[in-house]
């Protein structure tokens, strides 16, 4: 298009028009919030012959037509001791007490537990994105935050998995999830995974997620120790089509539960849609349904809000905000919200930061449910919405914030160490239990490697004829410590020992529940969150305030200003006398700021400062003019500076210039804040320009006009990339600065 | 059931080959504790399945496959569930019978039998 308008042709490449943008339509479920289909609330009880009671109708449907979801919720999902009380709540009630930090958390759960799918649909809708957000505060269920990641490569290299779950926990993750892009390897994957994630820190659990069946069979040997791939889905026409019943995803999560498998079932608006039969109805009410059937099968826990199908809820008009209803649904009926965020929603980094904040700032028993800990393309489940190239961005956000997103900075040498160990350990039991054989020389691969693509494929059976044989042998967690305690990786023997030990206790199967690395439970149960308003509620302790803030990129005054000890004494200034008053016309005073030359060297764009004076000085006498130097000691301001150099000026034309390279010219008749040109960009100048400067200070003093000078502009964030050091460079003008103490003529000399 | 106590998961015990897939089942006892934790933290449904969970702790990995098996979509004729819901009970599972007997129902109105 030659005719394209230069604004369209720059917004046209921009990643966000790279996501499809859908107009909504009810006919194919793609609405969000509402669709004219959803179902009124309604809820009929009647009595039973036994003298009990039973839902007749629900949601508008009779019981004659249930379908098995709506058989599953009204049969075990529903409390009909509050049911009445709850649905004859108005909608607005019912949002404004979720809201209300006056009330209860548990009053909420009460209620709600008493709402059917499309009422609570309902009354979600009618909050805003930030009331949601206050409601997660209260409604989440444990205290304090935590997080998952995403443990994969497509390689499926053992040692590589280790050594990222190593690494994940080391960053704080207390959940590592794995898969595989073969599923032969699963079993190969589940015990590195199993391996790393106990290396430096314990406790954090592991799971792989394959077919249900399959990975239910790791578990039942102790290979895993939770899951939470149980998809259930909001129709009933999908969740059949995914191969279960509300009736055997019952007896699934009961068989986890019954080895000690800590479990959450999986829904996700767009789900239903993506599969071509959402009934018509809106992503929101679809997924009420599901979060109502969590509760009813016995799930402790819902992972939503931002799944598999997040693309398609992102496509359509307050797309996002369903997202977040999603995990408050979960909430609110007392569930477990392992928050979504897990998919990567937009190739623009404005939305997929958009997605993700609100449940930072509101919190989450888990933020993601499944942060990619690992490069995007090793990402076997689909490319998180934040990845291991984020970890950076993530760990500032939680500092900016103020917010605990449950991870923390590590240093190289730490997680070298812990990637080595895991690695190392991997090596050795695959080798103790003859599963392969890794060379010293891919142990040092893998520690190193950003990525799968950083290591030599290896031999491609490898993998593979180690997970059959893991099969084969029906390896159990007990061989693996065996393992692991045979070739000295005692402190993992004991580490998954305890695990296992603990899990049997039963208390991590209850809501929320995570083992912190001293394997104490932190859950619904043992660390209940008790927020009620303000200065309530979670606070991270100092010393995880202390995590949060202590970034690795964070500098001290004295670091930022260290670069200024190298280029001390490189020029040499001298008082002369006091500075008078000049009378050569063709004399420009420089005023110099207290610190220049004295604890200043080194201006913001790296020219030191006397080259900076030089080039104005030579600036100054192309065009015939006289330089003189003056100290101007008792302000730090480059206006005043400038001015006091200019009253001194034989010309009445000065230069004020500070150590940190900012610099103007100005006029004696002038008001301070008022100049004649300012280079306050110090980080963008180059000698060049400082010797233009010079040049145009010398016109003026001549009569003559300037010659603009025109930087060209930037696209650089200059405050976000040099004001730290801006501020350090101007806390040693601030020192040196003598108020009162009148300007003396100086001499600038190379020693 | 083997009956070992907790704290004889042990790294020694587990060199020493004393450990094997039946120490990874839940005690029924432990799972009845929650049940009642559960219940007490307000979440009756959560008490159920750790109650359910109760019932399979005692029986062995392969026949808890085949229930879920069972109760995947067109797998099992009414005669089916009506003989796994009797073998339930027999095994002492009728929480789990009860979930098998409401399956049947709800599978033949919907047309989820096999």
């Amino acid at each position: 298009m030659a005719d394209e308008l230069g604004r369209f042709r720059v917004l046209n490449a921009k990643p966000v028009n790279l996501d499809g943008f859908s107009v909504p339509d009810a006919e194919l479920g793609l609405v969000a919030m509402s669709s004219p289909y959803d179902p009124s609330p309604s809820l009929v009880v009647a009595s039973t012959a036994d003298g009990g009671k039973e839902i007749v109708e629900l949601d508008g449907k009779p019981a004659s037509e249930f379908d098995v979801i709506d058989e599953f919720i009204a049969r075990y999902g529903i409390d009909l001791a509050v049911a009445d009380e709850a649905m004859g709540l108005d909608d607005v009630t019912l949002a404004r007490m979720a809201v209300d930090v006056n009330v209860p958390r548990a009053e909420v759960v009460r209620l709600i537990g008493g709402t059917t799918p499309a009422k609570l649909a309902r009354v979600v809708a009618l909050m805003s994105p930030v009331e949601m957000q206050m409601a997660m505060a209260k409604m989440r269920a444990r205290r304090t935050p935590s997080n998952q990641a995403h443990v994969t490569n497509q390689l499926d290299d053992p040692l590589l998995i280790a050594a990222d779950a190593a690494s994940a926990v080391a960053y704080g993750f207390r959940e590592v999830e794995t898969t595989v892009p073969v599923l032969g390897d699963a079993p190969s994957n589940a015990v590195a995974l199993l391996i790393g994630s106990q290396v430096g820190s314990p406790g954090a659990m592991a799971q792989c997620s394959i077919e249900e069946a399959l990975e239910l069979r790791l578990g039942l040997r102790g290979l895993t120790s939770y899951a939470e791939t149980i998809s259930i889905y909001g129709t009933e026409q999908v969740f059949v089509d995914g191969d279960d019943t509300p009736f055997s995803k019952a007896i699934l999560t009961s068989a986890y539960a019954s080895r000690g498998l800590k479990m959450r079932v999986t829904s996700g608006g767009g789900a239903e849609v993506l599969m071509g039969a959402a009934e018509k109805c809106s992503i929101l009410y679809l997924e009420s349904r599901c979060v109502s059937l969590a509760r009813a099968l016995g799930s402790q826990g819902v992972q939503n809000g931002g799944i598999d199908g997040v693309g398609v809820v992102a496509s359509v008009p307050e797309g996002m905000k369903e997202l977040l209803a999603e995990n408050l649904m979960v909430m609110m009926r007392d569930l477990e919200s392992c928050a979504g965020n897990d998919n990567l929603i937009s190739e623009s980094d404005i939305r997929r930061s958009a997605h993700t904040l609100p449940v930072l700032l509101a919190g989450a028993d888990f933020i993601f449910s499944g942060f990619g800990s690992i490069p995007r393309y090793d990402n076997a489940f689909a490319l998180s919405n934040f990845n291991s190239d984020d970890m950076d961005d993530f760990l500032v956000l939680q500092r900016d914030w103020g917010a605990d997103g449950g991870l923390r900075t590590v240093t190289e040498e730490y997680l070298a160490a812990v990637r080595r160990r895991a690695a190392t350990a991997v090596q050795a039991v695959y080798r103790d239990l003859g599963l392969a054989d890794y060379d010293d020389a891919r142990v040092e691969e893998v520690v190193a490697a950003n990525g799968s693509r950083d290591l030599p494929a290896g031999h491609p059976k490898m993998v593979a004829e180690a997970a059959a044989s893991i099969e084969a042998r029906q390896l159990t967690v007990f061989d693996v410590i065996a393992s692991l305690q045979r070739t000295g990786f005692t402190e993992e023997a004991e580490a998954i020992t305890t695990l296992t030990r603990e899990r049997l206790r039963g208390d991590q199967l209850q809501t929320s529940a995570i083992f912190d690395h001293q394997f104490q439970v932190l859950s619904k149960l043992t660390d209940p969150n008790d927020y009620t308003g303000p200065a309530t509620g979670y606070t991270p302790t100092e010393r995880r305030r202390a995590e949060i803030d202590g970034i690795r990129q964070a500098r001290t005054s004295a670091e930022l200003t260290a670069d200024q000890a190298e280029h001390r004494g490189h020029v040499v200034v001298t008082d002369v006398e006091a500075a008078r008053q000049g009378s050569d016309p063709r004399e420009v005073c420089i005023g110099l700021s207290p610190a220049w030359g004295r604890s200043v060297w080194l201006t913001l764009c790296g020219l030191t400062i006397g080259e900076v004076l030089r080039q104005i000085s030579a600036g100054l006498e192309e065009e015939g003019c006289v330089a003189r130097t003056v100290r101007v000691r008792s302000t730090i301001d480059v206006g005043l500076i400038g001015l006091t150099a200019a009253r001194l000026s034989g010309s009445g034309i000065g230069i004020g210039l500070q150590g940190k390279g900012t610099a103007l010219i100005h006029r004696r008749d002038l008001a301070p804040l008022a100049n004649l040109e300012l280079f306050s960009v110090a980080p963008l100048l180059t000698a060049k320009k400082y010797r233009e400067l010079g040049r145009n200070a010398a016109r003026h003093a001549k009569g003559m006009a300037p010659v603009p000078i025109f930087t060209g502009g930037t696209d650089e964030s200059i405050s976000a990339r040099y004001h730290a050091r801006a501020v350090a460079l101007v806390a040693l003008e601030r020192r040196a600065c003598e108020p009162g103490q009148p300007p003396v003529t100086v001499k600038v000399e190379n020693p | 059931m083997s009956g070992k106590d907790i704290t004889e998961i042990t790294v020694g015990n587990a060199i020493d080959g004393k450990l094997g897939l039946s120490d990874l089942r839940m005690d029924p006892a432990a799972l009845a504790h929650q049940a009642v934790l559960a219940e007490q933290g307000g979440n009756p449904q959560l008490a159920e399945n750790f109650l359910r969970a109760a019932e399979l702790a005692v029986i062995d990995d392969e026949q808890v496959m085949a229930l879920y098996e069972a109760l995947r979509p067109y797998r099992s004729t009414a005669t089916d569930l009506e003989e796994l819901r009797a073998s339930l009970l027999t095994k002492g599972a009728p929480r789990c019978a009860a979930l098998v007997e409401q399956a049947a129902i709800a599978y033949a109105r919907r047309g989820l039998l096999r």
